[in-house]
């Protein structure tokens, strides 16, 4: 982390940078006093508006690797990128709020993992809490570190003091304001995001000539790579062969493993994000939070994934000069297989704001980056103090204490939390690999959950040992394929292999999609198996936590065009439409 | 116990949006147009941006006074 800054901030960039950082704290300040009892600290009171709760979703979600890695990824995969969106989380959203949240919200549990404990057993919540707290931490560390190395290249600041002020940042805001502050603060930090990449989309496509140059630059590009005219500039297009597309996976691992299995997982059963909804003040804001989440949600391809492809186009055929830096190895830029450099991608975005904004914007995209890193870091941290001091302190280690307790428990969990962060961030500095490594088992252990949410709401015979060994399995069975397949070109290791070898995919991210579909099956089969010969619960027992035993949420007391199926359909609508005009 | 009696959160939002839209529109003002590399269009854009910016936070100002007024 030696040489020179890539650029300087002026007096006007610090000051929009200390504005922000006051108003973040001011709100936590004005939130303290409003904290009463540990449901006013975990679950916000279960007070907050629709609208609140639903830009929180989403922002809880926009941290570091959403505004880095998707304008990483603009750049590597082109508009395909956005099928992380509109066939990955949008229809996820949808079926969380109108299925799902009914039993999240109307059961009484405070958190995801206690959902567990209610429709299944103790041994089922622990694992999920466990697994969960601890891939809280490591995010929220993983995050911290992209922020101090980004921060340190960018302006020379050095890694400890943005590592440690950030921290200090969120933690105050999140112990004087709980889970309030956070969802409020995340609001803010969304509208703060949209101001600060609409300005860079609107000059970067200035700077390339507008859609058509966009277009016409990319198509160069992609066919300099290998790929059909047009691959990075229509997201169906090649997806009939794994070849013909830069993301390198053929339609139906996309649809079944990126549109079902990895988004269902992550936005139905992220407890990261379901708290959000679960801080709203009615079942019907509750199940609108996704629903209103998925409109700003539709659009945000256009703010985080256009940088990255307008960053690629004003990088090809422009040498060295390139608005992406090629990545470097041993004081050289890297060279692949085929003889082309290899680009430092993670750079796309935040080399676009320092080409393109001068001071002043400069300081506000920034500030908007900082944000985004830190409603990622408090996302996972107000997360994380809720599993901790309920699924875990409340239920394992100190039962029946008063309600003060738990919430004095929370602003400790909260300090734990921040600081195991912190441990974590330096731990990703020190061993590149054992995050890789862990974040390679966080996906073995996400992938098969929704199969056991799934058929623990809409199957009633499903058992708590079926559950319990269904994830088990799953995650073995997502550690075994990957430990017989390869990307190609890849060795043995991290990337997988380490098994023997029985299949190659064409792509990481096309393995990545075939361990999910992987995991998810195996868990679904072994739940149906071990949940039949095991005695299920009496049905008076599950009201409310299962579907055919639940009586249906009516939404009455919003005007129809609001209900969650009127906004349910509109996306619907909405969304084919996208994937029509960019396929 | 409700806690949008204790802060309603568009008021934050207003004036945190008022008084960066001012700062920037204001430096944009002063400073006028500028490019920062060969690839950036030269527009003033701290001083358009800065007042989309303002125009919002009065927005959002104004609709959290008339919440404000009308409890419930």
């Amino acid at each position: 982390m030696e040489g020179n800054p890539i650029t300087h901030l002026a007096a006007i960039d610090y000051a929009i940078m200390a504005v922000y950082f006051v108003a973040v704290l001011g709100v936590g300040f004005a939130l303290k006093r409003v904290m009463r009892t540990s449901t006013d600290f975990f679950l916000a009171g279960k007070t907050l508006p629709a609208w609140v709760t639903g830009l929180a979703f989403i922002s809880a979600n926009l941290g570091a690797q959403e505004v880095i890695g998707m304008g990483a990824s603009g750049a590597k995969y082109g508009i395909a990128t956005s099928h992380f969106y509109w066939i990955g989380a949008i229809p996820a959203m949808l079926f969380v709020g109108i299925f799902m949240m009914p039993f999240y919200y109307g059961s009484r549990a405070r958190s995801v993992p206690e959902y567990l404990k209610l429709r299944f057993d103790e041994k089922t919540r622990t694992l999920n809490a466990v697994s969960f707290a601890v891939m809280t931490i490591f995010s929220s560390g993983i995050s911290m570190y992209a922020m101090g190395k980004l921060f340190n290249l960018l302006l020379g600041w050095s890694f400890n003091t943005s590592v440690l002020a950030s921290a200090a940042i969120v933690l105050a805001y999140v112990t004087l304001g709980g889970l309030t502050s956070a969802i409020y603060n995340e609001v803010l930090q969304f509208f703060l995001i949209v101001f600060g990449f609409a300005p860079l989309v609107g000059l970067g496509l200035k700077a390339v000539g507008g859609w058509d140059g966009l277009t016409a630059k990319l198509n160069a590009a992609s066919v300099a790579n290998g790929l059909p005219n047009g691959a990075y500039t229509h997201a169906w297009q090649g997806m009939t062969h794994a070849s013909t597309n830069p993301i390198g996976v053929e339609w139906f691992g996309l649809v079944m493993g990126l549109g079902f299995v990895l988004s269902f997982g992550y936005w139905c059963t992220d407890f990261l994000v379901v708290q959000r909804a679960m801080a709203a003040d009615s079942m019907t804001a509750a199940r609108r939070t996704p629903l209103i989440a998925a409109f700003p949600k539709m659009i945000f391809p256009f703010l985080v994934i256009l940088p990255g492809m307008i960053a690629l186009a004003l990088t090809v055929g422009h040498g060295s000069a390139g608005m992406i830096p090629a990545k470097m190895a041993n004081g050289a830029p890297m060279i692949d297989a085929a003889g082309r450099t290899v680009l430092d991608f993670d750079l796309a975005t935040p080399m676009m704001l320092v080409k393109l904004f001068p001071s002043g914007m400069l300081g506000l995209g920034l500030t908007a980056l900082l944000a985004s890193f830190m409603s990622g870091m408090a996302g996972n941290v107000t997360a994380f103090n809720t599993v901790w001091t309920y699924d875990i302190y409340q239920s394992h280690i100190k039962p029946g204490a008063t309600d003060q307790h738990y919430l004095w428990m929370g602003r400790v969990a909260t300090v734990g939390g921040i600081l195991l962060s912190i441990a974590a961030a330096y731990v990703a500095g020190s061993f590149n690999n054992i995050m890789d490594l862990l974040q390679l088992v966080f996906a073995f252990v996400n992938a098969p959950l929704f199969a056991t949410f799934a058929l623990g709401m809409f199957w009633k015979r499903t058992t708590g040992h079926g559950a319990f060994w269904g994830l088990l399995s799953g995650t073995l069975g997502a550690a075994l394929h990957h430990g017989l397949t390869l990307p190609v070109g890849a060795t043995a290791g991290v990337k997988g292999g380490y098994f023997g070898l029985v299949h190659t995919y064409p792509s990481e991210l096309a393995q990545t999609f075939w361990t999910a579909i992987v995991a998810w099956t195996t868990c679904f089969v072994v739940s149906i198996i071990v949940s039949m010969v095991t005695q299920p619960r009496a049905e008076s027992e599950l009201t409310g936590l299962v579907y055919s035993l639940t009586p249906k949420p009516k939404d009455t007391d919003v005007p129809w065009l609001q209900r969650p199926a009127s906004l349910a359909i509109i996306v619907i609508v909405l969304i084919v439409g996208l994937n029509l005009v960019f396929r | 116990m409700s806690s949008m009696e204790g802060l309603d959160i568009r008021a934050p939002i207003g004036g945190l949006f008022s008084l960066l839209g001012v700062l920037l529109a204001g430096y944009g003002a002063v400073a006028g147009s500028r490019t920062t590399s060969d690839v950036a269009p030269v527009t003033n854009v701290n001083l358009w941006w800065g007042l989309v910016m303002l125009l919002f936070g009065i927005i959002m100002l104004v609709l959290s006074r008339r919440a404000m007024r009308k409890p419930g």
